[in-house]
């Protein structure tokens, strides 16, 4: 599969998530993260919600994951993005529970699996860059 | 437990208006119909209705999920309430009923009347297509999260269906004789949207909307209105026969706080439930309910819903006993609590499922947002 055919929405992004939309112009995912107590929080919020400081900053992390879970979606729901494509939920690897909604690309859809590893990408919409992950 | 707040209120009157999926009716004159409906059931006088609730409220939302407020309606019927509430306080979309539970117990009202009216299925062919009225939220401090990867709600549940399949090693097919088994029920149901039986076959050559979910695992939009009555349980004014009570509510973040608050607050167990209405936004929401609620085992749902003699309405735990939102539409977890009623009442007719004298389960919502009752 190859999403270049797509062509996404962009985002509504604010202030407090432009750096997380923006992350990829040097090829690296940057996350919300505590700077108190070291926790990764997605989506970026102005407190931590373990230790509740308010020193929230975005960090690069690896970019590594694997499929928490996945689909084949077949349904055109937006203009741009005409099915079939893979929709998934992608657990980082800095931190257990920390996911991303995302696509699937560069992967057989008969090829994607729960627990499969993947690393992220990113597709360039008007200057932000969308994250999306591959084997 | 003694002393609990179950105790104090009780469902007096309980009325579906007319529903479809292509009715043309103004959402509002659908709400009159069911509040109107639910006073006359409850055998009040208009103007004993004192407290007003209802779910989400005149709230900006996907289109066609609400049609008007308690101040709405409290204008409409001239009412001379004292009590309102009518946002989405609580979590769970009947958490209007709960509210208005409360209101009763703590003497802020002594007859609430409690509705909830959708007009999707207009709000969708208005907008041109499901996918742009969908999309046409106003979160947009949430759907950034989403709209770059094409997603929408049904995706959701098929990513919850597809992980619950890895552990489980649950089948379509076990789906499938749910899905069958609901349509069965709604033939019998006034309130239908479909009027051909499903067979599991069927299903099973549906198109996928977002793998492994198909059509059949979606519920449906409609337009309709449902309205309760809850009233002082010691009200003179109010039929006592026909009166449903409340055993234990279950009202938390998630399916398992809420079925573990339920069952803290009654000493029956999973073994004296009659007929289970579970919230079927998607299949999987009820079978993620069935094993919250201890009906069956951890990751045995899939095993349990695919015997059709045990969910049907003459088996041991008769499942959505009007067809659920799959096939007697979306009602958005009001239509499962009225149904309750119905069966509860032994009104049920041809549907009435065999044991309609026991208690019976309501849940409703997904994920954390969620609530579910134990009512007899």
């Amino acid at each position: 599969m190859t999403d270049t055919a797509f062509n996404r929405p962009k985002p509504y992004v604010s202030d407090r998530t432009r750096p997380y939309w923006e992350s990829g112009a040097d090829g690296r995912l940057r996350v919300a993260r505590c700077q108190s107590c070291g926790h990764y929080l997605h989506p970026p919020a102005p407190i931590c919600p373990r230790c509740r400081a308010r020193d929230i900053a975005f960090e690069p992390v690896s970019g590594r994951g694997t499929v928490y879970s996945y689909t084949v979606n077949r349904y055109q729901w937006k203009e741009g993005m005409p099915p079939p494509y893979v929709i998934a939920e992608v657990e980082l690897a800095e931190q257990p529970g920390l996911r991303l909604m995302t696509n699937i690309v560069e992967c057989d859809f008969d090829k994607v699996a729960i627990g499969m590893d993947v690393q992220v990408t990113f597709d360039e919409v008007d200057g932000l860059y969308i994250p999306v992950f591959k084997p | 437990m003694s002393g609990k707040f179950e105790d104090s209120a009780v469902i007096s009157g309980a009325f579906r208006s007319q529903s479809g999926r292509k009715l043309s009716v103004d959402p509002w004159e659908l709400s009159i119909e069911a509040a109107m409906g639910a006073i006359a059931d409850a055998g009040l006088p208009v103007d004993a209705i004192d407290g007003l609730s209802t779910y989400p409220g005149p709230i900006g939302s996907t289109p066609g999920m609400t049609a008007g407020g308690t101040q709405d309606m409290k204008a409409m019927l001239g009412l001379n309430t004292r009590w309102h509430t009518g946002g989405m306080e609580m979590p769970g979309q009947l958490g209007a009923v709960i509210n208005a539970m409360m209101a009763v117990h703590s003497g802020l009202a002594e007859h609430v009347l409690c509705f909830r009216t959708v007009w999707e299925a207009s709000a969708q062919r208005q907008a041109g297509s499901r996918a742009k009225a969908l999309g046409n939220s106003a979160m947009h401090e949430r759907t950034q999260w989403t709209d770059p990867y094409g997603v929408s709600y049904p995706n959701y549940g098929a990513l919850m269906m597809q992980r619950y399949f890895a552990q489980s090693g649950s089948t379509r097919e076990q789906f499938g004789t749910l899905a069958s088994v609901q349509r069965d029920n709604a033939l019998l149901n006034p309130h239908r949207v479909f009027d051909k039986p499903l067979a599991v076959e069927d299903y099973l050559e549906d198109r996928m909307i977002s793998d492994p979910m198909c059509l059949f695992d979606c519920d449906v939009p409609i337009d309709g209105s449902t309205a309760f009555v809850i009233s002082r349980t010691d009200s003179r004014a109010i039929d006592a026969k026909r009166k449903v009570r409340f055993e234990a509510v279950g009202s938390s973040v998630g399916y398992e706080a809420c079925a573990e608050m339920m069952w803290s607050r009654t000493d029956l167990t999973p073994a004296d439930i009659g007929a289970a209405q579970l919230y079927d936004g998607w299949s999987i929401l009820s079978v993620l309910w069935l094993e919250a609620l201890g009906l069956c085992g951890k990751n045995e749902g899939g095993h349990f819903i695919g015997d059709r003699d045990r969910i049907g309405l003459s088996g041991d735990l008769p499942i959505n006993t009007d067809g659920g939102q799959l096939s007697a539409g979306r009602m958005h977890g009001f239509g499962a609590l009225f149904e309750a009623c119905v069966q509860l009442r032994g009104e049920a007719g041809e549907r009435q499922a065999s044991s309609e004298r026991q208690p019976q389960i309501v849940s409703v919502g997904a994920a954390d947002f969620t609530s579910c009752f134990l009512v007899r």
